[in-house]
């Protein structure tokens, strides 16, 4: 039996994958960041 | 190299390094990717297929370079005594093992319509794996190494000797493919050498810098929530204490 493989399929789900991590790890990183500065200035204050 | 070593000195100077790092290098990535996917012709072999590389090449060096990173780091804690080493070690952990998840999902994608497999248990994909299985083990070392030291212990070290002691697997991933028979390809791109044609090679190279530049924002990023926490906990317990 052959499969036919549309090439194409690959080569989005393997670009979805990689920019969507790329991106997801860049605002988690971002919002950590901004949440622990906070969480700092709020101590610092009381 | 100690002219970084006072936190306030570094966190004025990531302020601005933050964003120059970030946009510019995601312009780059998306924009090399997009240049790649929408320029690049198919190769006679591997067809469209061939494209899933500017995104799977850039991924597997910045999980490389992670560990990279967490080595150097972690000598500069060892021997130097450098504050903030520690820190930029356990910061490049998160980003270093994202990227090599990344190159693993991206390889095996790839590795489906090239090779008829989505897996092989050969040289180059093993060590890559124990590469993402190290980062595991390192990240939840260095969670127990902050409460350790919260508390006066001196856990840092054992975490900076697992990142020395864990290199030794990048040279073995590097050269996996030319010391055991794999169905991955060898090394296309040495220093100052390159097995592949330009038409490729330009989006490729312009998309790893975008990558890295990505990669150092999102260092800097975690370290100033490393410093941010640190500095949270130290004045709690002085305020519990006093």
């Amino acid at each position: 039996m052959h499969e036919r493989l549309d090439q194409w399929d690959y080569v989005w789900a393997a670009l979805a994958i990689g920019v969507v991590g790329m991106l997801a790890m860049v605002g988690w990183s971002l919002i950590a960041m901004i949440r622990a500065e906070r969480r700092r200035d709020k101590v610092r204050r009381k | 190299m100690h002219g970084f070593a006072n936190p306030a000195r570094f966190l004025r100077m990531a302020r601005w390094l933050l964003p120059l790092l970030l946009v510019p290098g995601l312009a780059l990535s998306l924009g090399a990717l997009a240049w790649g996917i929408a320029f690049a012709p198919p190769d006679h072999l591997m067809g469209v297929t061939v494209k899933i590389l500017f995104i799977h090449v850039p991924c597997v060096w910045l999980g490389m370079a992670g560990w990279s990173t967490i080595a150097v780091s972690s000598i500069a804690e060892l021997v130097w005594r450098h504050p903030l080493a520690g820190i930029a070690a356990r910061a490049a952990a998160v980003p270093g093992a994202v990227f090599t998840a990344l190159g693993l999902a991206t390889g095996s994608i790839w590795g489906r319509p090239t090779w008829g497999t989505w897996w092989v248990w050969d040289g180059r994909l093993t060590s890559f794996l124990v590469l993402l299985f190290l980062y595991f083990g390192y990240i939840a070392l260095a969670d127990a190494a902050q409460r350790d030291a919260a508390n006066g212990g001196s856990a840092g070290r054992v975490t900076a000797i697992f990142g020395l002691v864990g290199a030794i697997n990048i040279p073995i991933i590097n050269r996996s493919v030319v010391w055991w028979n794999s169905l991955h390809q060898p090394p296309s791109i040495t220093l100052g050498r390159s097995a592949i044609d330009g038409t490729y090679l330009w989006p490729l190279l312009l998309g790893a810098l975008g990558f890295s530049l990505v990669f150092g924002a999102v260092v800097i990023a975690r370290m100033r929530m490393l410093l941010a926490e640190i500095q949270t906990e130290a004045r709690l317990r002085r305020k519990a204490l006093g």
